[in-house]
């Protein structure tokens, strides 16, 4: 009971007290006189109450919460801060982290069907394809998802470079991005072996083929990857595992990171826009 | 940028944004609605283009087309742009490798306070020159196919290695005639005035990377690499 919010024990308590039969006639009837037209206010009132305490229920829900937590103030901060002047360029980001947990989440329904051993990767992709319940829908909307990715990545790059967000103080957002970029290239590079078809597979062994001519560590980078020096099951279970664990724990981690310092530092505002009043006053204290 | 630039920054900044809006639900509502067309994007491509599965794959069939994921064009392109075997790894680990760091580095170098497109016009320009050459570089990889025919007269005996040869993906990266793509291998055309039959064999079997090995051709099915080779060596 302690647990209810206020409004709430009061109802429960009038709700005891109210001994009408059920389905009795509610409306101002004047027949019922006086009395029942009374009544009929108190329910009306009651109504509202219940109508008010209903609304506090979140609010009391996060108060909860943040008696416990202390994260009020700081989502305060996170959701009222105030964001610069913006235009549609900057949801790019954002649409590039929708697109990762699109692929996290259709990923892991690949995941419970997938079995990633060179003789039963394929026939697994196949029941997907073939026989799994929206199995080939889900399959599509990762491969296709990877895809726009991919195209957004790129235009979210192009547009902190063409408006100079990777200057002060933003280099190190900049940086954490370009590795975001390579990890995803990678996550590009590891699925397309995964479904074990002529193509992907002839594709894959070409692309580790170009990392073996690389200097010095090519070769051994060719070896890791593929487990040995051919292809076997080893090689499909080591892609997997950078595919579906490595490195998107790593990316998780490095998108946390990028909003962290997004939040932090606040976002650019257009390139375009100009601050006046800052600008004099800096001239006069200079 | 020196101390006075940033502070002069920082001051500026903070100006506009105390002219902005509060995230919520300004910028929630932009990416909200940005995410469904995301959302609503993947699933018309799906729903348009579907999930195809090509055949199993087999490492000992030769019968394949070496083609990564679009997104791997320009890199695959690079290759047959860079010709001389001696300069292959320039393409496959050289240039990416440069790029890469350029691009880590790139706060590092391009100190400029400015930041207005238009008012940095070398950056501006190098962004533009980067995005052209690598649209350019996808493009050229997406149309340079894997064929599989050589329309070439040989003798009839010559007949059944010329098909190993066409179904084999060579044409993927090497030119036979008027056929295939004149990069990232040297054409083969008149391969057999420049490589004895042995060395051809060899060069099949422990190929320099990027060229796959096709030792497992040899090993399975020896009458077609026999065939092959000949066809090969005829070539002058
Ligand atoms: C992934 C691309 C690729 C594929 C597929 C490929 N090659 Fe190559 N090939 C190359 C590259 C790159 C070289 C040059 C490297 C070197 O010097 O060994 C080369 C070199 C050669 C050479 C030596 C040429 C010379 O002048 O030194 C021969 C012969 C050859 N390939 C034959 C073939 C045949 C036959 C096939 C098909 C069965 C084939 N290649 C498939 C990339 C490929
Ligand atoms: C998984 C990939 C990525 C995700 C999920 C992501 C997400 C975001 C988000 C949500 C923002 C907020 C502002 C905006 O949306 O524009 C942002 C800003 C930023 N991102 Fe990314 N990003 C990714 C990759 C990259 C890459 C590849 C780069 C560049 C190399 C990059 C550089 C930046 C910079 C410099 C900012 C600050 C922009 C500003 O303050 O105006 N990010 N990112």
């Amino acid at each position: 009971m302690k647990l209810l919010p206020g409004p709430l024990r009061r109802r429960r308590g009038a709700a005891a007290e109210d001994g009408r039969p059920a389905g009795a006639p509610v409306d101002g009837d004047l027949r019922r006189g006086n009395g029942a037209l009374v009544q009929d206010r108190e329910e009306e009132a009651e109504r509202r109450r219940r109508r008010e305490a209903a609304v506090e229920v979140p609010i009391s829900v996060a108060a909860w919460v943040d008696e416990r937590t202390g994260s009020g103030p700081f989502l305060r901060g996170l959701l009222y801060r105030k964001v610069p002047p913006s235009n549609w360029f900057y949801t790019l980001g954002s649409a590039t982290m929708f697109a990762f947990l699109s692929q996290a989440v259709t990923g892991v329904f690949l995941a419970m069907y997938y079995r990633p051993s060179a003789t039963e990767a394929y026939t697994s992709v196949q029941h997907i394809t073939n026989d799994v319940f929206l199995g080939q829908f889900v399959r599509g909307m990762h491969k296709w998802g990877a895809t726009v990715m991919m195209i957004l990545i790129f235009l979210h790059m192009g547009r902190t470079f063409f408006f100079g967000a990777y200057k002060y103080p933003r280099e190190l957002n900049w940086i954490i991005g370009v590795v975001l970029l390579v990890l995803t290239m990678v996550m590009g590079l590891t699925g397309y072996l995964l479904p074990f078809d002529m193509r992907s597979f002839w594709a894959t062994v070409v692309a580790v083929n170009l990392n073996s001519s690389g200097p010095i560590i090519g070769p051994y980078l060719a070896d890791f990857l593929r487990g040995g020096a051919e292809f076997t099951s080893v090689t499909i279970s080591r892609f997997y595992a950078i595919h579906m664990l490595l490195v998107p724990g790593l990316m998780a981690a490095l998108i946390g990171a990028h909003l962290y310092l997004v939040i932090k530092l606040g976002v650019t505002a257009p390139p375009w826009m100009k601050a006046e009043k800052a600008r004099e006053l800096a001239k006069e204290e200079i | 940028m020196n101390a006075r630039e940033k502070e002069q920054y920082l001051r500026e900044y903070y100006v506009l944004k105390g002219k902005g809006k509060p995230f919520f639900p300004y910028t929630i509502f932009k990416d909200g609605a940005m995410a469904t067309l995301v959302l609503v994007v993947i699933i018309a491509m799906t729903i348009l283009f579907g999930a195809e599965l090509g055949p199993k794959a087999d490492p000992t069939t030769t019968t394949y087309t070496p083609r990564p994921g679009w997104y791997f064009f320009f890199l695959f392109e690079l290759l047959r742009v860079v010709k001389p075997p001696a300069l292959v790894f320039i393409a496959t680990v050289g240039i990416p490798t440069l790029c890469l760091v350029l691009l880590i580095l790139l706060p590092f170098f391009d100190r400029n306070p400015e930041r207005h497109p238009l008012r940095r016009p070398i950056a501006t320009l190098a962004g533009i020159l980067t995005i052209g050459a690598m649209a350019y570089l996808t493009v050229e990889g997406a149309v340079a196919g894997s064929p599989t025919e050589i329309d070439m007269k040989v003798s009839p005996t010559l007949e059944p290695g010329k098909a190993v040869a066409a179904s084999s993906g060579c044409l993927g990266c090497h030119k036979i005639g008027e056929n295939g793509n004149s990069g990232p291998g040297p054409p083969l055309t008149k391969v057999g005035a420049r490589l004895p039959k042995q060395a051809i064999a060899r060069t099949l079997l422990n190929p320099t990377p990027p060229m796959p090995s096709f030792s497992r051709l040899k090993q399975r099915n020896p009458k077609e690499f026999t065939e092959l080779v000949t066809f090969l060596s005829s070539l002058r």
